[in-house]
């Protein structure tokens, strides 16, 4: 019966060590056969940024800014229908979260209830007062409404910036949501940081409007005189200079829109002629064609003014009525610029601006040398720990370091089983390992030693070495364990990789350090009648 | 092989008010230097800001990176030599709002009016909001308290309550000395420092558990011997595993620190420190609380 047990635990100890080399090949032999791809697990460890090099983001939506904008178009909206209702409004205009009306007659301020109220079931009057026979009307929107702006904001701006990151090219970024207003991107292996955070948080907001058409337009631009009502000041965009100085160049535009990028149906880079520099060319869809058409064909001779984010790009002049639906975006940027401009025209603006909240960026130089460093650290201390353990123990710590070595082994072949990342941290975490997962063979050895003291036999002290130390193994792996649990709720990217390598070397450790040592005695007792113990 | 010999007999016991005078003149000057730095020294994951790690072909002056920098109007920076024999610095910036696009890269392009464009490489970039920093300095607060209660809370659930309180407040004894050092030798308390904290308290436990273990086995086969004596035979019969493990674990902690490269030195330099405190305290600090909890009813 004994032999039937010691039989079985070896063939679990053989298999999951097949098990674990098989998981490990990926990852050790870059060239793997055909039917290994065919049957066979393939996936490598999977490497953290800060090791492989890369980019983490943590971009935060300003979903207050889509709920301003969601506003103001109600607004126009309540201004057409209240318009073609003959109900006369004396003011509308949003105050922070709200929009504010004023009414003066008391039949106007009940038909004006009325109509919010059938018609806008997204907005609810929540408080009136009357001033002076004025009567002032706040209405904001429901909660429900609100909840589901912001929702539809932050999952717009995740489709938007999956978009462009898929169009910038980049091999297996991850792009999701985390809580109420913030994405997370991962981009492993970019080479120009910079240039895909720039692409990734433009707002990209397209829109043509016409030059003002004022005589005196440069004192405006220049402050000398007031800005005319229905107009305003905008910068050119960055890179053009103005006689050589380092101004940008303004413009005063008049501030209706006449078009926006949404009837953009693709953009492309042409490429540099002898006579200009590389522009993008649009492609409107049928309804931005014959808006564009209709505009054109009023404006010809007059400026219109191409507009991104609120910097001018061009002001061309209309020389003739352009249908077809073909516009084009010239400026002072070289092709590399061009390309990310058409990348964000194709994939559209972002419903809100965002911000940076967190940026973890590792050159992949510096990644290569913590990869080194780390394995630097593991076989030095590796090492030392196997010294110390044969010198100390000898017999036993051939057991101990047989223990440690499948101990790695399985804790590499589980990092690649389950997919987790190994991070710097992580890699700190297998080093750290090392060192403490002899606590259970340490603790099992110097209780064997203690029962020889007492005058034990070989099989006897080994016995209550074992059965005695378990306890104490099991509670203090349990305790590491939960440290390591809440490490891993506690912290993001690297810190977990830590967490996961620590939990998973635990585990393993009890396993190496308890049943394979034992198996090993176990063998020797039964089938070598070993006497001493050598420890 | 024995480092420790058979029948050692240390009296723990009687050096406890040593060790407790040690232990509160390190925490007292530990909170001096915090009181002196105003707080503890926190990275810029738990304040906010932007930090870039550069290197440099050739070594390179302090003082001409703070010129470039100076020149660019971009803030009160401090600049880092990371010892790498003057090559390589890590140059920090507070951030005050939440518009952040192109801190690092107004940076990046100041150092390369000053020294040209390719003369140095940029090795990382991290950048954290305020409102990120202050998420993450409250979770790591909240991880580190909830780590030590339950700790306590274990052992007190698989030994006896006394035990539990002795190992907490080893713990957070530990906690208090390691925070207390980094402060005195400047390691900045980051998130990979945090990590290595709750690791601590996590290994730090261990010997408790394994000293407790030994005085409940003790206790039950002795019923007459004094507690006093008990927990130090105890403790003396698991000097040699305690020596041991704290011994191998430090042999791979000092591969770390000094092999590991610089990202993780702090990281390793917390471990360190942890690891030798949390075994000094599981002798002197948590077993001598169980002795005095053991005492305390009694003079009622």
């Amino acid at each position: 019966m004994k032999n039937s047990s010691l039989l079985y635990r070896v063939l679990l100890i053989l298999g999951l060590t097949l098990v674990a080399i098989v998981y490990l090949m990926p990852t050790l032999v870059t060239n793997l056969p055909q039917f290994w791809k065919d049957y066979l697990p393939t996936q490598r460890v999977h490497l953290g940024l800060d090791l492989q090099g890369g980019t983490h983001l943590v971009l935060s939506v300003d979903v207050d800014k889509a709920l301003e904008n969601t506003l103001d178009h109600d607004i126009e909206d309540l201004k057409k229908e209240a318009a073609d209702a003959k109900v006369a409004i004396d003011g509308i205009e949003r105050k922070g979260n709200r929009i504010v009306a004023r009414i003066g007659s008391g039949d106007a301020r009940t038909q004006f209830t009325d109509l919010v109220k059938e018609r806008f079931p997204n907005l609810t009057v929540e408080d009136s007062s009357t001033e002076g026979g004025v009567a002032t009307l706040q209405i904001a929107m429901t909660k429900r409404e609100e909840q589901r702006v912001r929702d539809l904001a932050l999952d717009q701006s995740l489709e938007t910036i999956r978009n462009r990151i898929d169009q910038f090219g980049v091999t297996e970024p991850i792009i999701q949501r985390e809580g109420t207003q913030d994405i997370l991107i991962q981009l492993p292996g970019i080479q120009d940081p910079q240039r895909a955070k720039d692409l990734i948080g433009r707002t990209a907001v397209l829109e043509f409007k016409m030059l003002a058409d004022v005589p005196d337009a440069d004192d405006i631009i220049a402050g000398k005189k007031p800005v005319p009502p229905g107009t305003e000041v905008l910068k050119g965009a960055e890179g053009e200079r103005v006689g050589g100085r380092a101004q940008r160049q303004q413009y005063l535009v008049q501030s209706k829109t006449q078009m926006t990028g949404d009837v953009v149906a693709d953009a492309l880079v042409r490429p540099a002629t002898q006579m200009e520099g590389p522009y993008v060319a649009l492609e409107l869809n049928a309804r931005g064609a014959k808006q564009f058409d209709t505009l054109t064909g009023a404006n010809v001779g007059k400026r219109l003014a191409i507009i991104l984010d609120n910097n001018v790009y061009s002001a061309p002049v209309i020389r003739e009525r352009i249908g077809g639906g073909h516009a084009s975006i010239t400026g002072n940027f070289d092709i590399k610029e061009a390309r990310d401009l058409a990348i964000v025209l194709r994939a559209g603006a972002l419903p809100a601006p965002v911000h940076v909240a967190e940026e973890r960026t590792v050159g992949p130089s510096l990644g290569q040398d913590s990869i080194r460093q780390g394995i630097m650290s593991f076989v030095v201390g590796g090492s030392l720990v196997f010294i110390f353990m044969l010198v100390y123990y000898k017999f036993a710590g051939v057991l101990a370091d047989l223990a440690l070595t499948l101990n790695i082994l399985f804790l590499v072949a589980a990092l690649s089983a389950f997919q987790a990342t190994l991070t710097l941290p992580g890699l700190a975490g297998v080093v750290l390992t090392i060192g403490m997962a002899v606590d259970a063979n340490v603790l099992i050895n110097e209780r064997i030693r203690e029962e020889l003291r007492l005058g034990k036999s070989a099989r006897a002290a080994i016995a209550a070495g074992y059965e005695r130390a378990l306890p104490a193994i099991l509670d203090t792996n349990t305790n590491s364990f939960l440290a390591g649990l809440i490490l891993f709720q506690f912290g993001s990217g690297p810190v977990r990789g830590f967490a996961i390598t620590l939990c998973i070397g635990l585990v393993s450790s009890v396993f190496t350090a308890v049943v394979v040592t034992r198996v090993v005695y176990d063998y020797l007792l039964t089938y070598r009648r070993l006497q001493t113990v050598s420890v | 092989m024995e480092l420790i010999k058979p029948g050692t007999n240390i009296d723990f016991i009687r050096l406890r008010f040593v060790a407790l005078g040690v232990s509160w003149a390190i925490i007292a000057i530990g909170i001096f230097s915090l009181i002196y730095h105003g707080g503890p020294n926190y990275g810029i994951d738990f304040t906010g800001g932007v930090m870039v790690h550069v290197r440099f072909p050739q070594a390179v002056q302090v003082n001409d990176i703070r010129d470039a920098l100076n020149s660019a109007k971009l803030g009160e920076s401090t600049i880092q030599d990371f010892g790498a024999g003057g090559t390589e610095f890590l140059i920090r910036l507070p951030v005050e709002s939440s518009e952040t696009q192109g801190i690092s890269d107004a940076m990046t392009q100041a150092l390369a009016q000053k020294f040209g464009k390719d003369a140095f490489q940029v090795l990382r970039v991290e950048l954290v909001g305020p409102r990120v920093g202050q998420d993450l300095r409250q979770r790591a607060v909240l991880a580190v308290m909830f780590a030590t209660v339950l700790m306590g809370a274990y052992i007190w659930l698989r030994f006896e309550l006394r035990f539990g309180i002795g190992a907490a407040i080893a713990l957070v004894h530990d906690v208090f000395i390691v925070v207390g050092i980094l402060s005195l030798t400047g390691y900045e308390i980051d998130l990979t420092v945090v990590a290595a904290l709750l690791t601590v308290v996590g290994f730090s436990v261990h010997d408790t558990v394994i000293v407790c273990d030994r005085i409940r086995e003790n206790m039950r086969k002795s019923r007459r011997e004094s507690m006093g004596s008990l927990i130090n035979r105890s403790i003396n019969e698991t000097l040699s595993r305690t020596v041991l493990t704290t011994g191998t674990a430090i042999l791979v902690i000092l591969a770390l620190y000094f092999l590991g490269g610089n990202v993780i030195r702090g990281f390793a330099f917390t471990l360190l420190i942890g690891f030798i405190v949390g075994t000094y305290s599981s002798i002197f600090i948590a077993s001598p609380i169980v002795l005095w909890m053991e005492r305390a009813p009694a003079r009622r």
